[in-house]
């Protein structure tokens, strides 16, 4: 027997609706047989616990970030938290501006510090020093190689050395530089308030006031001369003395890269020559000082060592910074939330029992609503929550992307929008059947006005979802996500599950014959007419409704039942 | 249920049918007067509350404290001395949420005091120190969202306009959406400044939620009276308004049926939030959602479509249609 087009077309529907799922069960098999994918959904911090810190870019007025140095900067944070031996670590950027690091567990401060400190390396000629306060300082402990004799190099306090400027500077090591604003600035300047006078964030062709890390010595320093993004290799280790002798100091290695070792053999050479601290040139760490060596001959390989007051651990710290690169901009911690498994655990218990509850609900309506109908919604709805299951835990399989609390909301309101597509699509078909078609007739015609109106509005939607998921930050985008996920899954089943099996359903009796519980009762739906000729009376409507209704009932009548009012004589009611 | 069935049947004959259109003056004035009570009343309460995202600061929730929610005072107190341990002169404000976990926030602390602190409380409430979450925000962190969130929703309505606009060829119908959408975030946002809810990401997350969702439920009903009024034409018999009246009637079961199941979903978490989780991301998403459903399927019916009826009445070929004396309908066959 031949089949009719629509139940060909209901079929071939189905079919591509198999293939999509096959697809996506074999795709997820395939990461968890290859990629050490799973079959279950990653989870986000606030589901798993863990800790997660937003880091704001530090900008100077009127600067911006670009997406590239964003980018640059996740790529040397994510660096960073790998050589900490940190697994499992995500690094994202959010709304064009924030980075977001999510490290499963509680990293402890020097982890946090490590990831967050910009690493901005700089080196630059001093031009005069003074001490920072009242207090002694110690010796200056800092040198650098090949020259290892300890240098003493106690700042001398020699603004004589700054003549009253009078011509534009020349290089970078020119007192000229020394503009009687700048003196004035250096006289005032606190090294109290080094963090926040935004040394880090200073354009690099101009002088610098700025401390030592210990706040013991402040400076002026010339213009950058050459910066961290010239370094090819950075190690660490005991330094050594001329003789090779181990000393007890830990310093941190540096290879310059052909530029840099040439830019750094020019001011080597010229400082060499110099007196007095302009003979320093002082090792620029995100806008502080770290160490200020004397210059005592030419350094032409471009392997400097740096020395300071390094530990072990501070040296590797540095060594890696150094190597993995500086970030393009300051970062500062903007938020950080640790979140505690048990906390996590019973919120994932809590959002899932949510969701239970509200499909429950929702199913026990639609059995109510419309009866055999109900299980067509049923039906659809699991489908939908296969399709959904499968596309997130591929999402998070192949895209590293996490189910959050705010993601699992998402889902759950998305049972109350994906049930209304159905809802759309019955009452249209209704509608059809009111108009008196046949129930095969109704799902084609309901279906093809139902249809643009599901459209038009998922369109609506995911244009929200979209908007929210590229714009908005923080929780906001994986609310987002699910949220667009979802309409899409709706619209995929609706037309090829949901309508298919109403044309396939439309065949059967129990349906096509309008059964009381079918949901599609001609006689319920109060059909003006059924079938082609045959004029039924129209839903039985209580006496009393009916004289209330009558006169608006007249006034209103359609054009069928206007008809049909002729057709059963004058004067008489056609409700 | 067959009662409605038959009631869903009325409607869609014109049998029964509600005025939304013609008695548009009331449902003006009852939004007006929502809108203004919204407004008037969050800011005799003294605006809004907002969230530690928005204010900065540290949060520390400890989870499964046995007897928390019994004598809730003691919490507090125990609670307040432990934080006072580790900062001297320090204010938190404590609160038990959801039955077994307690809420302490302070102001901005350092990441060792956070430490410490965290390890006082665990002490105090005898908990492992697993077991308690602590958060730090920048006073700046909420500001972000919500200046991001602001551009997200200008964003979003200059699309979501343009796809209107176009789809349903007159700008009038996406201007009526806008002024319902409007009236949709104003309300739920006055619940949460009458009620003195606070306002957090979470509850941003629901308010860009309802924009979508009020859009989405009015779309629906306006699709129905572009075909309506679209077949209608100059020949019809029923006026304009007439049309719109009828084609919300006819979608009106929908727009119940929609709204019911919508906020079964929502109602389950805030439930479950109230219940289970206390104030957190579940709670604050569904109770914005919860508000926003229900007034934007309301004001899909009361205030869109009046509102578009009222921007296009005026137009001369609008106005020349309906007003016909009754035509004898030329053959059979049904409306559509």
């Amino acid at each position: 027997m031949a089949r009719s087009t629509p139940e060909r077309k209901a079929l071939r529907s189905l079919a591509w609706l198999l293939v999509i799922i096959v697809a996506l069960i074999g795709g997820n098999a395939a990461s968890v047989l290859w990629d050490e994918g799973s079959w279950t959904p990653r989870l986000a911090l606030d589901l798993e616990g863990g800790t997660q810190l937003t880091l704001t870019p530090q900008l100077s007025s009127g600067q911006s970030v670009s997406q590239e140095q964003l980018d640059q900067a996740v790529g040397i944070i994510r660096q960073r938290v790998d050589a900490a031996g940190v697994s499992e670590s995500e690094i994202n950027t959010q709304g064009g501006q924030n980075i977001v690091v999510s490290i499963p567990g509680t990293p402890d401060e020097a982890t946090l510090e490590r990831i967050r400190s910009s690493a901005k390396l700089e080196f630059r000629a001093v031009l005069t020093a003074d001490l920072a306060s009242s207090s002694t300082i110690g010796e200056e402990g800092a040198e650098v190689d090949p020259s290892a004799s300890p240098s003493p190099s106690a700042p001398s306090d020699e603004p004589s050395a700054a003549p009253s400027p009078s011509a534009s500077p020349t290089d970078a090591s020119d007192p000229n530089w020394i503009t009687p604003d700048v003196q004035e600035a250096f006289d005032e300047f606190d090294c109290a308030t080094v963090s926040d006078s935004g040394a880090n964030v200073a354009p690099e062709d101009e002088p610098l006031i700025t401390c030592e890390a210990d706040s013991s010595l402040k400076y002026i320093l010339g213009p950058v001369e050459v910066t961290g993004a010239r370094i090819s290799d950075a190690t660490s280790g005991l330094i050594q003395s001329a003789t090779g002798v181990s000393t007890n100091e830990w310093g941190v290695f540096l290879e310059f890269d052909g530029e840099g070792t040439a830019q750094f053999r020019e001011v080597t050479e010229r400082l060499v020559s110099l007196q007095g601290v302009r003979n320093q040139f002082a090792i620029v760490l995100d806008g502080q000082v770290i160490s200020a060596p004397r210059t005592i001959s030419a350094i032409t390989d471009g392997q400097p060592q740096i020395s300071g007051n390094f530990t072990q651990e501070s040296a590797a710290t540095l060594a890696d910074q150094l190597k993995f690169g500086a970030l393009p901009i300051g970062f500062e911690l903007q938020s950080q939330d640790q979140i505690s498994a048990t906390l996590g655990v019973s919120q994932l218990q809590s959002g899932i029992i949510a969701g239970l509850i509200g499909l429950v609900l929702v199913v026990l309506y639609s059995l109510l609503q419309y009866r055999a109908l109900g299980g067509v919604v049923i039906a659809s709805l699991i489908i939908a929550g296969i399709v959904t299951y499968l596309l997130i835990t591929y999402l998070s399989n192949q895209q590293g992307y996490r189910l959050s609390l705010a993601g699992v909301a998402g889902l759950i309101i998305a049972v109350g929008v994906i049930a209304d597509s159905f809802i759309v699509y019955f009452e249209r078909v209704r509608d059809e059947l009111r108009d008196g078609r046949s129930v095969t007739g109704a799902v084609e015609a309901g279906w093809r006005r139902a249809f643009r109106t599901i459209v038009i509005s998922d369109v609506i939607n995911v244009i929200a979802a979209v908007v929210l998921f590229v714009l908005a930050i923080g929780n906001v985008r994986g609310f987002a996500f699910t949220l667009g996920l979802t309409t899409v899954v709706d619209l995929l089943v609706v037309a090829l599950f949901t309508h298919p099996m109403m044309q396939l359903l439309g065949r059967t009796s129990f349906f096509s014959g309008g059964h009381r519980l079918s949901g599609l009762d001609p006689k319920a739906l109060g059909a003006v007419y059924r079938g082609r000729a045959q004029f039924r009376p129209s839903a039985a409507v209580t006496a009393s409704k009916r004289a209330s209704s009558s006169r608006e009932a007249q006034r209103r009548q359609t054009i069928a039942e206007r008809k049909a009012a002729e057709q059963s004589g004058e004067g008489k009611d056609a409700r | 249920m067959s009662n409605f069935t038959a009631f869903g049947n009325d409607l869609y004959t014109g049998a029964r049918s509600f005025d939304f259109v013609g008695r548009r003056r009331t449902w003006y004035i009852i939004a007006a007067v929502a809108v203004i009570i919204a407004i008037g009343l969050t800011a005799l309460r003294g605006g809004f509350v907002f969230g530690i995202e928005f204010r900065g600061g540290s949060e520390f929730r400890v989870s499964q404290v046995a007897e928390a929610s019994e004598d809730t005072a003691a919490t507090t107190e125990t609670a307040s001395a432990a934080v006072g341990e580790v900062v001297a002169g320090s204010n938190p404000r404590v609160s038990v949420v959801g039955g077994d976990s307690v809420r302490v926030q302070t102001e901005q602390l350092t990441p060792e005091e956070t430490n410490d602190v965290a390890e006082q409380l665990a002490e105090a409430f005898d908990v492992e120190p697993a077991q308690i979450s602590t958060s730090f925000i920048g006073a700046t962190w909420g500001g972000d969202i919500t200046r991001q969130a602001i551009v997200a929703l200008v964003v979003f309505l200059v699309l979501a306009s343009l796809v209107m606009a176009l789809y349903f060829r007159t700008w009038k119908m996406a201007v009526a959406a806008m002024v319902a959408l409007v009236h949709d975030l104003v309300i739920t946002a006055g619940i949460y400044g009458i009620f003195g809810f606070e306002i957090t990401p979470a509850a941003v997350i629901g308010f860009l939620t309802i924009l979508g969702y009020s859009l989405y439920d009015t779309v629906v009903v306006f699709d129905k009276v572009r075909e309506n009024t679209g077949e209608d034409g100059l020949e019809s018999r029923r006026t304009f308004a007439q049309s719109v009246n009828l084609a919300v009637n006819q979608t009106l079961v929908r727009s119940i049926n929609t709204s019911i199941v919508a906020t079964l979903p929502v109602a389950s978490i805030l439930l479950i939030g109230a219940l289970l989780l206390g104030a957190g991301t579940l709670f604050d998403i569904a109770l914005a959602l919860f508000v926003g459903t229900i007034v934007g399927t309301y004001s899909s019916i009361f205030l869109a479509a009046p509102l578009y009826v009222h921007l296009r009445e005026n137009e001369p070929e609008v106005k020349k249609q309906g007003g016909r004396e009754k035509r004898v309908v030329p053959e059979s066959g049904a409306v559509r």
